[in-house]
């Protein structure tokens, strides 16, 4: 049985240290390499896992998701394979919580209802939708309530006078978004970083993750000072991309993959600091 | 009237579907535009620019050679191809330019299937001394490099979008994208009565100009109001604009004409209310072309206007309610119309605007002599006229 996202975040938050949020497309290039992906991911140190959902149209994310999104379809992934993968990535992920990342029209299609039952039984403690505001999630988060599944809403430095009424509807965590833009990896992280998760932090006692162009290990460490957890996506998916792009081995790239987790992880823990 | 409710909802289609950081724009949006379109000033100057700069208002012609071939109803044509850049973009791009040169904002951005909206994006720009910067589906770029080179004329910088299909849906993707980042600083003039409120009903306000015209314009020649109305529909804005006031006079037939593609049944098409179901495109709820899961088909059309996997909102919901009846014309179909127009009437119409003239060579064929129907002829075919010498010579070589 999986521990619960929230949970999982605050045993970090407890000791001290800060979690670390590793994000990957399903099914890219296939379902093996994601199961093992996680494996490794977890054995790195991942506090919990997001398993992105390809999608035709993935508007919230830079060109590195957008191209993992576009292999993982024309490998024929598709919303049936996120479900039947669930109960494999639980397995290869222990204790530690997965988090679907997916977008509103999937979701729409697969009715609110039914697609939050489906995570559930499937092993997922949560799920993240990105062009869904709290204003149109309503009908997911009701289902996402009954079936057990924590909606994790986005918080953005625009959200402005909107960061309270977003924190009352947020379960498992807040995710804080670094910076205006899409996914992608950045040079530099917003210097009022610490100013807005200080806003978010008073308006809830949940853990706030951060996400949105961290992919290195001095992000990872800068982001730490303010943030309960760091979420790293692109800089992992890119590395995953050799298999396709490249034509490298899958294992040597795994290995590639948990060894720079591992270097995320390191400033992120206590006895590293 | 359809005024939507709340979060811009039209029945049940519309809404704001987008990431979290655009949010507070759509809001600050929203409060511009209902603070600005009542304003005298921003009203003498809307009127001022639609009049002396873009030309209207725009005649309404009795097509009578071609109504003399149909053998039916009287043909008349909204002339939008006379405007200043060639199609009735130029009537929302005025309306947002000057938006956003009321509230401060030094840079706009704008996404362009057919380059149209690009075009007319980059004039307002320039005149209003903004910079612009339009995205545009590579293949996009390919079929239309007239309008290209027009924009960058005009001082725009043009983005190739390479990603998904490389057309009108990625670029808009992009533009989003691209507002996400730059959201602090840049307007984005949103093309069609499509994306997330308040853009639907804000674009079809400033489109409705083709149908008030064309109202009192008709009452004036003909005395009375027409027994159809025919527009096409890609996102929807020209065909918004003109239904929108008439959708009360219930003996007014409405057409929204939709691009069949290749034929419907082939699934190369882009008939988003024929051939789509309900889903959340671009921020808006609305009829989309998609697979079971929910993944976004590409659209097909010979019209890289109309070449676009959605529909606006308001039309989803004329869509369910009957107001509007939705037909498909295919590329064949339309590239004959075009023939026709041009060869009867001297005027080259838009590959989009042919759609509408297609089906109604169909409808005219089945009505009286003393009946009306009205087209909402978008834009002229300049820009198309690559294409159909394309086409032309893959039909094995011209004759002519």
């Amino acid at each position: 049985m999986s521990t619960s996202l929230q949970v999982a975040l605050e045993r970090r938050r407890r000791g001290g240290e800060t979690g670390f949020i590793p994000f990957i497309t399903a099914g890219d290039p296939t379902m093996e390499v994601t199961v093992e992906a996680v494996r490794r991911l977890v054995r790195a140190g991942a506090d919990a896992v997001e398993i992105g959902m390809p999608y035709s149209d993935p508007l919230a994310d830079g060109p590195t998701i957008q191209a993992a999104s576009e292999r993982a379809l024309r490998g024929g992934f598709q919303m049936p394979d996120l479900f039947r993968l669930g109960p494999i990535l639980r397995e290869a992920a222990g204790e530690v919580p997965l988090v679907a990342f997916t977008y509103a029209n999937p979701v729409y299609r697969w009715g609110w209802q039914t697609f939050a039952e489906d995570l559930a039984k499937a092993g997922y403690a949560g799920v993240i939708v990105p062009d869904l505001p709290m204003e149109e999630a309503t009908p997911l988060r009701e289902a996402a309530d009954r079936a057990g599944v924590a909606l994790v809403p986005l918080v953005a430095p625009t959200s402005h006078g909107r960061i309270e009424r977003i924190c009352r509807t947020a379960r498992g965590f807040v995710y804080a978004v670094s910076s205006t833009g899409v996914t992608g990896v950045r040079k530099r992280m917003p210097e009022h970083l610490s100013r807005f998760i200080d806003d978010i932090r008073r308006c809830t006692d949940l853990p706030i993750g951060v996400g949105f162009g961290i992919g290195t290990p001095e992000a990872a460490a800068a982001v730490a000072e303010a943030a309960d957890a760091v979420i790293v996506g692109s800089a992992l998916v890119r590395i995953l991309a050799a298999i396709t792009e490249e034509g490298r081995d899958a294992g040597d790239v795994l290995d590639d993959l948990e060894t720079f987790a591992r270097t995320l992880v390191a400033p992120l823990r206590r006895a590293e600091k | 009237m359809t005024e939507p409710g709340e979060r811009g909802r039209f029945g049940r289609f519309g809404g704001q579907y987008v990431p979290e950081t655009l949010m507070s724009a759509l809001e600050a949006l929203e409060k511009d535009y209902l603070k600005w379109k009542d304003d005298e000033r921003f009203r003498n100057d809307l009127h001022r620019f639609l009049t002396d700069y873009a030309g209207r208002p725009t005649p309404l012609y009795f097509a009578e050679r071609l109504t003399n071939h149909v053998g039916g109803a009287q043909i008349w044509l909204k002339r939008e191809d006379l405007t200043h850049t060639g199609a009735h973009k130029i009537n929302n791009t005025i309306g947002q330019g000057l938006l956003a040169h009321y509230t401060g904002k030094r840079r706009v951005i704008a996404e362009t299937g057919a380059g149209q909206h690009g075009v007319a994006t980059a004039t307002v720009a320039a005149r209003l001394g903004l910079s612009c910067t339009v995205f545009m589906g590579e293949e996009d770029i390919r079929r239309q490099a007239l309008n290209v080179f027009r924009m960058r004329l005009l001082g725009a910088e043009v983005v190739s979008v390479s990603s998904g299909t490389g057309t009108l849906k990625d670029a808009m993707n992009e533009a989003i994208r691209h507002w996400v980042e730059h959201v602090e600083d840049s307007f984005y003039v949103l093309g069609t009565v499509g994306g997330p409120h308040p853009y639907p009903v804000m674009v079809r306000n400033f489109q409705r100009v083709i149908g008030d015209e064309t109202k009192a314009q008709i009452l004036e020649k003909v005395g009375r109001l027409p027994d159809a109305i025919v527009a096409c529909v890609g996102g929807g804005s020209n065909a918004m604009g003109i239904f929108y006031p008439f959708l009360e006079d219930e003996g007014v037939r409405l057409f929204g004409v939709e691009a069949a593609g290749k034929g419907l049944s082939t699934g190369l098409h882009a008939a988003a209310l024929e051939g789509g179901e309900p889903g959340i495109l671009h921020g808006c709820f609305t009829y989309l072309l998609q697979d079971r899961y929910g993944q976004v088909k590409p659209a097909h059309s010979i019209s890289a206007g109309l070449d676009y996997p959605g529909v606006g909102p308001e039309h989803a919901y004329l869509y369910e309610t009957g107001r509007v009846k939705y037909v498909g014309v295919t590329d064949d179909q339309a590239l004959d119309a075009f023939h026709r127009l041009a060869e009867l009437e001297g005027i080259l119409p838009a590959l989009e605007s042919a759609h509408a003239v297609a089906y109604t060579l169909e409808l005219a064929r089945k009505m009286d002599p003393d009946q009306v129907v009205v087209i909402s002829l978008s834009g002229r075919g300049d820009k198309d006229v690559e294409t159909l010498m394309r086409q032309q010579s893959g039909l094995g070589g011209d004759s002519k």
